[in-house]
């Protein structure tokens, strides 16, 4: 491991490999990148692969946007044999309730006048996509077909490729320990395998970005929250989109592998760091009852992560007023895999020093300046 | 024998030159090799090639079986259908 970095980037997740990438891309070089375990141990790794753009902030969406861009041209993008599992089936959102109907019809009217065509359906139109669907209660849905999958391992590792062939340092096993700040201004890391001399640092720790931020003595507005998923063993195609809803509280999507990949949102009640079996029991009745062909689907596996929660739930894709070289891509609130792509861009254009490739406030500042929209869609 | 004829993951028919190809490449302990190549993702969880990709990284890197293979199977222990959790009857 080199002892001195231009910038020293912390995490191996998909934010931190785009980031390292898209410097190393403009020419920056000297880029290090620490990761404590692998490539896409944390949140990435854990994640319910689902690549959306149906969102209801004007950023959310932009960002998904244009990271999907970047997902349909990935080779020509980062020049790597690598198959990304990359799969547009679309993403078919279901309402429940009429507060939800109403969101619905202005998401899709802020959606339509951002270039992402999605289309509000009644539930016989949903049946037409999904024709098991249990419309039971069911007002309508919105679908939109560019929405999708990828394979969150192997993008991780596509773009962590791309990055070392443009000569960045990518190091795993390898821990943050503290940070050196001297007069409000970066000057290296502490690692379990010795000190890195820099004056940059990018906290892309994920679900352990709040520690990164206490090394610095920044309390960042960021809380981790632990969500459980589950996997089956793989069939034959049955289910083309990712099928959601908010108010029921429950996505599942069958990746290109076959398997069913499925979760809901927190349970509070439940004190375990890891997977339960009241995620599996509840998970159970929530998937047969809406997809009754999923009874005949064995589960292999379940797990858990975290979610790093930001306050209005987008990103915090920002530099850091009071330490001078520290920036950040966190907080991402469940989609962070999805809006890579384009956070690694924009976290070049801020450490350059360069205008924002696209219209979009994701400093942390805006928190103060109290100009928060919250997103109205996270499962 | 012809590594590229030898199943070490059955779920998900891996070779074993494809695990030693992956070990070459610095995939250098089995949750990593799963995470890249989904053995041990399949329905036994890893229970047949775990063991076996172990020993082939240990070979290969000469690090110790424990450093590579710190077993943490994820639940349920073995397969089980969503109509047995909910409580119907299997009509197999």
């Amino acid at each position: 491991m080199k002892n001195k970095a231009s910038v020293v980037i912390i995490g191996g997740g998909i934010t931190g490999v785009s980031i390292a990438y898209n410097l190393a891309k403009s020419g920056l070089k000297d880029i290090i990148l620490l990761e404590r375990k692998y490539l896409a141990y944390g949140a990435t790794g854990r994640c319910g692969a689902g690549v959306r753009q149906q969102w209801g902030t004007k950023q959310n969406c932009i960002l998904a946007r244009e990271s999907v861009k970047i997902f349909e041209n990935i080779k020509d993008e980062l020049n790597v044999d690598i198959d990304i599992e990359f799969k547009q089936k679309g993403y078919l959102l279901l309402a429940f309730t009429k507060k939800e109907w109403n969101q619905f019809q202005k998401n899709v009217q802020l959606q339509n006048s951002l270039g992402i065509k999605s289309k509000l359906l009644t539930p016989d139109e949903a049946r037409k996509i999904v024709p098991f669907l249990n419309t039971d209660n069911l007002l309508g849905a919105t679908y939109y077909e560019k929405d999708g999958h990828a394979n969150p391992f192997l993008t991780t590792l596509a773009y962590a490729h791309a990055a070392k062939n443009l000569g960045v340092e990518i190091n795993k096993g390898v821990e943050v320990l503290d940070i050196l700040v001297k007069d409000g201004k970066i000057k290296g890391v502490y690692t379990n395998h010795g000190f890195i001399e820099t004056e940059k640092v990018v906290n892309a720790a994920g679900g352990w970005s709040q520690k990164i931020g206490k090394m610095v003595g920044v309390d960042l507005p960021v809380y981790s929250e632990r969500h459980e998923i589950l996997a089956t063993e793989p069939v034959n195609e049955i289910l083309g989109p990712m099928v959601m809803s908010f108010s029921y509280n429950i996505y599942c999507q069958q990746t290109p592998h076959g398997s069913f990949v499925m979760g809901y949102g927190p349970n509070e009640s439940v004190k375990s760091v890891s997977s339960t079996w009241q995620f599996l029991e509840t998970m159970a009745k929530k998937v047969t009852h809406l997809l009754p062909p999923t009874k005949n689907l064995r589960v292999v596996r379940q797990w858990a992560g975290y979610y790093n929660m930001s306050p209005d739930h987008q990103p915090i894709v920002s530099d850091c007023k009071a330490v001078e070289g520290f920036y950040m891509a966190i907080g991402f609130s469940g989609h962070g895999f999805m809006l890579a792509p384009a956070v690694g861009v924009l976290m070049k254009d801020i450490i350059l020093g360069k205008n924002l490739t696209w219209d979009v406030v994701l400093d942390i500042g805006r928190f103060e300046r109290n100009e928060i929209i919250k997103e109205p869609s996270v499962v | 024998m012809d590594e590229e004829k030898i199943i070490v993951c059955r779920c998900e028919d891996i070779t074993l030159k494809e695990i030693r190809d992956l070990i070459k490449q610095g995939f250098t302990t089995v949750e990593e090799i799963k995470r890249v190549s989904r053995a041990g993702m399949g329905p036994c969880q890893g229970k047949t090639c775990g063991p076996i990709i172990a020993r082939e990284i240990s070979k290969i890197t000469g690090k110790s079986i424990e450093e590579v293979y710190k077993p943490h199977n994820r639940p349920p222990f073995g397969g089980i259908f969503f109509k047995e959790i909910v409580g119907e009857k299997n009509e197999e």
